[in-house]
Formats: structure tokens, C-alpha cells, sequence
């Protein structure tokens, strides 16, 4: 445990030493004011709906950047070598790094607080929703931080990991907006892989325990998968 | 020590180590010696936990890689090839990341990274982010790494290829005071650096072993017969050989060059016969001008060019 610790604490940093984590912050924080503060005062309505339907879709193309290095770059440097030959196992090495991006995801909702707390002043908020939609963030942020981790893992080219991580993202939030091609019997299997749906759930305010499982059974899911794809490298 | 047994490592067409054994003794500094691709790199990294062998076993100390990988680690001090660090780590940060990892706390902490720093030259780099080092500071860096815990095996990867003749002098002078008490384990294809720090060389080809001794029995082993290399002014090569041929215990003479009345020969002796005096003694009795006489000596790099490259 202490191992993750470690982990965590160095690709955590890692972050901050360079300048990905201003930019990707930054870029974020443009594009989320941007879209809810465009049409907030149209709908003149003191509520963050608009800012929690936007999340999912701009998380699909942010946290596949901010977790395509985790494992591309040390594949690439050769430095997975010398982190796998110091005394550490595979759980250690990925938990510390999953968290770290968890972490990153964290600091980076939380320039977005300012939101709810200047609406406050200006109408009557109502702030279960708003809780509800944090929490439900950060468990959309820590499944697609597991699927990056998962296509870094696959490859040593940043790039590739990017769009691999990218569209398996956009997939989840977007598959149940597609359902309407598809066989009826299909509906509710379909609609239940959707990451959209199960977060839109948790934003109204209402934390069901189907919808904390799916998120957790994505980030299981991933996790192993990076995993197998570690173990499979030797 | 380290026991190791039919190692072997298998890739989809090719077999990189081909069930090879040998055991590694405490305070032995053993040097892995082969021509490129041999497997040397793949045999540290099985040995290092990085690689999982196709078959065969790895004790050390009683532990072996596939059940106890985490206690063997500990172990183990390990610097891969070309020492791929964290590009956007300074280097005192990455030596108090490694540091933390081997579970080393507080004070000691300090100490001991000021230790190697000191031992690896470190000092004046230790604020610079190691992507920005040259590639000897690299190496250095690296072999800090590799004796943050005061491992008892340290196995060193190729620790001084790309480095300048000062800094391989350094780093050779390192390993050998680290070898008075640890086992070492180096792989290198330069081979006067075996022949400086080691005190025992395996030498591998096509992930076979080939040899396995001490430079000594290694170099009697190699069983070549003595050469005495002359350089003679005023002579020419039928006389020489008439000469010379008739010495006790030679058995051939040979003749290498003749450039502008300089005559190179070398002169083919029995095994453990010294001659030299009596050849100095039949040519003092000719016209001949000896300008040079030496007897070649059986060298690692003639041991090594012997072994790999016949089939």
C-alpha cells in the first residue's frame, strides 16, 4: 500500500512539473464556462443542468489526454523497466497511477465550484442536484481515467492511446443516444452500457446504487484489462 | 548465491536464451560477456523480474523469481541499458522517489542520497531535470539508483557504454570498490572492462553458454600456442625461417609483412615455452637488426574473437 502511495505522489507531480496539467486545465475550464455560460442566462434558470450534460462529452476527449502518458511514455522511454524492477508489483503500479488521474481529475472540477457558488447569489439553488452531479463526476472521471489508462497501457505511442481512449469514451457516452437504429430488445441492455444515462442519473440527485456499480464495474473492468495487457508485455 | 537453471526465453521465432545455468557466488563480480544480441540483456532482465522466463528456474537466496518476485527485488540493485530514467524528474527528486519505493525513511534517507551522490559525482546535478543530463550523468544517475538500498546483488546493464574514457575509468573504479563487498553482476561487450573489475566471465552466444571460468582458466584453456612477434631489418624471410626454425621447441615460423626491407614475422612456439632469450640469442649471431621482439599474450579479445565467431 505504501508502494501506491509512492506512486501516486510522483505521477501526480508528474503532472504539475509540466506544463500538460495547466494546458488540460486551462482547456477545460474555457470550454465548460464557455457552453454553460453561453446559453445560461437565456434558459434564466439557477441550475447547473446544462454544465453536467456537457461533462460527459468533454471528459471523453479531456481524460484521454490526461492519462494517454501514464504508461505510453514509460513504454516508450524504457523507464516501465526500471519502475517494474524496483520492489513493486503490477497492483501498486497501476492503482498509484489510476489514482493519480482520479486525483488530477479532482483538481481539475474544482476551479468549477466557482459556478455553483456564483449562481447561488443569483437565484435559489438547489444544491442536492449540484452534490449529485460532483459525485457522479467524479465516478464518470475515474471510469474513463481507467479506460485512458487501459489503451495507454496497449501502446507506447501517446497518440494512438489518445484515440484509442478517446473512442472507447465516446462509445460510452454516446450509445444510448443511438438507440433508436437498433431492435427494441435490445433497449434496456444497451441503454444500461451507456455511461450518459447512469450519470445523468446520479446528477438529478438521485444515487442509486446501479449506477455507483456500473461506474465501478467500468473501472474494475479497465483496470484488469491494463493488468492483463502489463503482463502480457513479458 | 544465485542459482540460475535451463533458463530459457522464447520469443515467437526466435530462442533469445536457450536453457543456460550457472550459479553466482557472494562477492563475486561476474562478468556476461557476448556479442550483440546474444541474450545478455534478456538473461538480466529474467533475472531482474522484468522478463518471465519461457522455462527454467531462478533462486536467489533460497527465493525464486516466479513465486517470490517482490522479495528478490529487494535484493537486487538493477541499472538496464542506457539507463532510461524519468525524463521529467530532477534528479534529487528521483533519487528521493527511489529512495521512498525501497522503504527507506527520514534521515537515512538524506544520508544516503548525499552518500551516492558523492560516490556517483552527483552534486552539482542534482537540481537539473535528468531529460536535460548528458548521457554520462545518466549512467550515474542511474547506478545511484541501482545502489539506493545497498542491494547485496547489484546487476549492472552495459553500466558504461556511451560514456568518455574518463568517466568509463570512474565508473569502473566505482564497481570495483563496490565489488570488495557485493556480488556483481555485469554485462558489457567492452572487453578490457572484464578484464578490469572481473574475477569471473561467462561469455554467451545465440543465448547458449560458451565459456565459464576465471580470466585464468579461461585464457589456459584457450590452449594457443605461445607467438613471438619479431621485427627484423636486413634480413630476408627464407634465412629467418632457416634460422629461427631450428631453435628447440619452435614449431612454425610465419612471415606477416615485408615493407621496405622491414621483415614482420612471428614465430610459432610450443605451449608454456619462453624463447624469447634463445631467438635473441640466434639472431645476435646474424647480421640481422632486431628493432622489435615480444611475445603476444593470450588477451580476453583473442579468448573472445576465438569463441563467438567460429560455428
Amino acid at each position: 500500500m505504501r508502494q501506491v502511495i509512492h506512486i501516486f505522489i510522483k505521477e501526480f507531480r508528474g503532472y504539475f512539473v509540466t506544463p500538460i496539467a495547466y494546458i488540460v486545465i486551462s482547456i477545460f475550464l474555457i470550454v465548460t464556462g464557455w457552453f454553460f455560460f453561453s446559453t445560461f442566462f437565456l434558459f434564466n434558470q439557477a441550475s447547473l443542468r446544462n454544465f453536467f450534460d456537457l461533462l460527459p462529452l468533454i471528459f471523453s476527449f479531456i481524460i484521454p489526454a490526461v492519462t494517454m502518458r501514464l504508461f505510453s511514455e514509460e513504454l516508450n522511454v524504457g523507464s516501465y523497466e526500471i519502475l517494474l524492477t524496483l520492489p513493486v508489483t503490477y497492483h501498486d503500479v497501476i492503482l498509484g497511477k489510476f489514482i493519480a488521474a482520479v486525483a488530477f481529475v479532482a483538481a481539475m472540477l474544482a476551479p468549477t465550484l466557482a459556478y455553483p457558488i456564483s449562481i447561488s447569489f443569483l437565484g435559489n439553488l438547489d444544491w442536492g442536484p449540484v452534490a449529485g452531479g460532483y459525485i457522479g463526476a467524479i465516478f464518470l472521471g475515474a471510469s474513463y481515467a481507467a479506460v485512458g489508462l487501459l489503451a495507454s497501457s496497449l501502446t507506447r505511442n501517446q497518440i494512438i492511446a489518445f484515440i484509442i481512449g478517446t473512442a472507447i469514451c465516446i462509445s460510452l457516452t454516446l450509445i444510448d443516444k443511438m438507440l433508436f437504429f437498433l431492435p427494441r430488445t435490445l433497449l434496456p441492455f444497451l441503454e444500461y452500457l451507456g455511461a450518459d444515462f447512469h450519470f445523468q442519473n446520479i446528477s438529478k440527485g438521485i444515487i442509486d446504487s446501479r449506477d455507483l456499480l456500473y461506474f465501478l464495474s467500468i473501472i474494475f473492468i479497465s483496470l484488469y484489462g491494463t493488468h492483463l495487457a502489463l503482463q502480457e508485455k513479458n | 548465491m544465485i542459482h540460475i537453471e535451463n533458463l530459457t526465453k522464447q520469443y515467437k521465432d526466435i530462442c533469445a536464451v536457450d536453457q543456460i545455468n550457472f550459479d553466482i557466488h557472494k562477492g563475486e563480480v561476474l562478468g556476461l560477456l557476448g556479442p550483440n544480441g546474444a541474450g545478455k540483456t534478456t538473461t538480466l532482465r529474467m533475472l531482474t523480474g522484468f522478463l518471465r522466463p519461457t522455462a527454467g528456474t531462478i533462486r536467489v537466496k533460497g527465493f525464486t523469481i516466479a513465486e517470490n518476485p517482490l522479495e528478490i527485488k529487494k535484493l537486487l540493485g538493477y541499472l538496464p541499458e542506457s539507463a532510461p530514467l524519468y525524463h521529467d524528474m530532477i534528479v534529487y527528486d528521483y533519487l528521493d522517489f527511489v529512495a521512498n519505493i525501497r522503504e527507506i525513511d527520514g534521515n537515512e534517507k538524506l544520508k544516503r542520497i548525499k552518500y551516492l551522490a558523492d560516490l556517483c559525482g552527483l552534486n552539482d546535478v542534482m537540481h537539473q531535470p535528468i531529460g536535460e543530463l548528458s548521457k554520462g550523468f545518466k549512467q550515474r544517475v542511474g547506478l545511484a539508483h541501482a545502489m539506493m538500498s545497498d542491494p547485496e546483488i547489484l546487476v549492472l546493464d552495459e553500466p558504461t557504454s556511451g560514456l568518455d574514457p574518463n568517466q568509463i575509468i570512474e565508473i569502473r573504479e566505482i564497481i570495483k570498490r563496490i565489488g570488495k563487498e557485493k556480488t556483481v553482476i555485469l554485462s558489457t561487450h567492452i572487453l578490457s572492462e572484464v578484464e578490469a573489475a572481473c574475477d569471473r566471465v561467462v561469455i554467451i552466444k545465440q543465448g547458449k553458454i560458451i565459456a565459464d571460468g576465471s580470466l585464468e582458466t579461461l585464457k589456459q584453456s584457450a590452449g594457443r600456442k605461445n607467438r613471438i612477434n619479431i621485427l627484423l631489418l636486413n634480413s630476408d624471410y627464407e634465412s629467418v625461417k632457416k634460422e629461427l626454425g631450428s631453435i628447440e621447441g619452435v614449431e612454425e615460423v610465419q612471415m606477416e609483412t615485408n615493407n621496405e626491407g622491414v621483415l614482420q614475422a612471428s614465430v610459432i612456439c610450443r605451449p608454456s615455452a619462453d624463447l624469447r632469450g634463445d631467438i635473441y640469442r640466434k639472431i645476435k649471431e646474424t647480421e640481422w637488426i632486431l628493432i622489435e621482439l615480444y611475445q603476444e599474450t593470450q588477451t580476453l579479445e583473442n579468448i573472445f574473437r576465438e569463441l563467438t565467431t567460429e560455428n
